[in-house]
């Protein structure tokens, strides 16, 4: 999801680039207010971390592999601050380093896989951790959070594209969203097993294990929601007006885009479309929904899963 | 380590090589901003740089193979836009400027990030006012990317040479494992560097 140089214009690199600084600084500023001068070196270790993790391939069918991404990890280990910080530090060197994320997309890069990514998957993580007590509840909220970032930092990307006049939103948005609901499962899935392996080897290293040391983070959330509000007010807000032209643009070319994207989401709510409705926004937004509780509850069973077969191994703690 | 090194040829010498980095960097940035803020109408700026990056590769003695296996590996992106673009008839002129401009840009950064060390450009970050937390946070990174990814590697060796089971799923796990362990690595190097720091007289 690297947005190269050129692919982004001028208005859209500087907002994404307002934005990203905004978050970076405020980032920044709780950093150095609340992590201990012990843990500044792991920032830079966790985001070295993060860069050799990516190498790491998972086999997937057909001789493909994926990888994790790895945003909602960091921040369900080291909070919401410090993922955007180690994001942005990853970003830069393979930018810099290995010219892979243009210079002028940067920004938006930062935007997308900082904080709508870790920070909006923080969010997420916390919500459904808050719902489903226990660490079966925080793997199920790290492997739904997974899923959710993913799809979101796509729509965003697929949003600042079409802003920037790169690609029609009524291609971009179902291919974008459709590839990224796929992947984000194998992040999802990834992000929850080298959670649980953590856990288990070394609990005292996931902070919710550390009572009762978790920091009230009211005000940070609050600032970096107001900047995710802003960013898809402007990014995505403007096509989901126009929207019902858009959705028939896709509805004329469906046959295409399922070729094009590979097989979208493979709910009954195929293509976002719910059949009998007729009122596109209420009907993407429905099959948004059910998409998000289907793999919510496969979430869940994850978590069931996992964290069961290691309470027959280990007596709980 | 392979695939990290394979991205980075360095410690050659030229003139390209020579120039003091935020000379580099700022001609860089220029170059980029003005051809992506130009429309493509405008042919004579983008002949102009395209002979510019030209010279200077021929100035940097890289071979051009390698850069033009850098292009290759990079350009999924604008391959993938291209797919997507090519549903959209009304589209396809605009794709054609922005894979131009892309490249254009793409390039420039290829020349820069393979003429300049690494920390020559993170002196200039600090001297643009880079807060110095991040700067910190990008040199570790920098110093321990090699280290941790050599590390992933040898961890990842060892475990296909102890695990002979086939299916996915489980492969999965171990592989999971492996990260995790990773992690767990990297925090225990981090509390080491900071003591090592700390002795150091860092405040």
């Amino acid at each position: 999801m690297h947005i190269p140089d050129g692919f982004i214009d001028g208005k859209t690199a500087v907002v994404t680039g307002v934005l990203s600084a905004a978050g970076l600084g405020l980032a920044l500023r709780r950093i150095k207010r609340e992590l201990p001068a012990r843990r500044v070196p792991l920032l830079g270790l966790a985001a070295a971390f993060l860069f050799a993790a990516q190498m790491v391939n998972f086999p997937v069918a057909g001789g493909t592999s994926g990888h994790l991404v790895g945003g909602v990890l960091v921040a369900a280990l080291l909070g919401p601050s410090a993922a955007v910080v180690v994001v942005t530090a990853v970003l830069i060197v393979q930018c810099f380093l290995f010219a892979d994320g243009g210079i002028m997309a940067l920004g938006a890069n930062i935007f997308n896989m900082g904080i709508v990514d870790g920070v909006g998957g923080y969010m997420i993580y916390r919500l459904v951790s808050a719902a489903l007590p226990g660490s079966r509840g925080r793997v199920t909220a790290v492997a739904f959070a997974g899923w959710c970032a993913t799809v979101l930092a796509a729509i965003s990307c697929a949003g600042q594209l079409a802003w920037s006049g790169t690609v029609s939103w009524s291609a971009a948005f179902p291919a974008m969203a459709g590839v990224h609901m796929l992947i984000g499962i194998g992040e999802g899935l990834i992000s929850a097993l080298v959670y649980v392996a953590i856990q288990r080897t070394r609990p005292e290293l996931i902070p919710e294990n550390n009572l009762p040391a978790q920091p009230r983070r009211r005000g940070e959330l609050i600032g970096y929601g107001l900047l995710a509000a802003v960013g898809i007010a402007l990014f995505v807000a403007p096509f989901a007006c126009s929207w019902p032209d858009g959705l028939e643009a896709v509805a004329a070319k469906l046959g295409f885009e399922h070729r094009a994207a590979g097989p979208v989401w493979p709910a009954p709510a195929a293509n976002y479309h719910v059949p009998g409705m007729h009122w596109a926004v209420g009907a993407t937004a429905l099959a948004g929904v059910l998409g998000s509780l289907v793999v919510c509850g496969l979430a869940w069973l994850l978590g069931r899963f996992l964290v069961r077969e290691q309470k027959s191994k280990f007596p709980p703690a | 380590m392979e695939n990290l090194f394979g991205h980075y040829h360095s410690h050659s010498d030229s003139p390209v090589h020579r120039l003091p980095a935020i000379v580099k960097l700022s001609v860089a940035l220029l170059v980029i901003i003005v051809t992506v803020v130009l429309p493509i109408e405008d042919k004579n700026w983008f002949i102009a740089v395209s002979i510019l990056l030209a010279l200077t590769a021929l100035l940097s003695r890289i071979p051009i193979l390698f850069l033009l296996k850098r292009i290759f590996v990079l350009s999924p992106f604008i391959l993938g836009v291209a797919l997507i673009n090519a549903f959209q008839p009304s589209m396809r002129g605009t794709w054609m400027g922005v894979a131009v401009k892309s490249s254009l840009c793409l390039f420039t950064v290829i020349l820069v990030s393979n003429t300049t060390p690494f920390s020559k450009i993170l002196r200039v970050l600090k001297l643009v006012r880079v807060p110095a937390l991040l700067i910190t946070t990008i040199a570790l990174m920098h110093r321990y990317i090699f280290v941790l990814a050599d590390e992933a590697e040898r961890m990842n060796r060892a475990r296909a040479s102890r695990t002979f089971v086939r299916g996915r799923r489980f492969q999965w796990r171990t592989l999971a494992t492996v990260v995790g362990q990773l992690f767990v690595r990297a925090s225990e190097r981090a509390e080491r560097i900071y003591d090592a720091m700390c002795a150091r007289g860092w405040k």
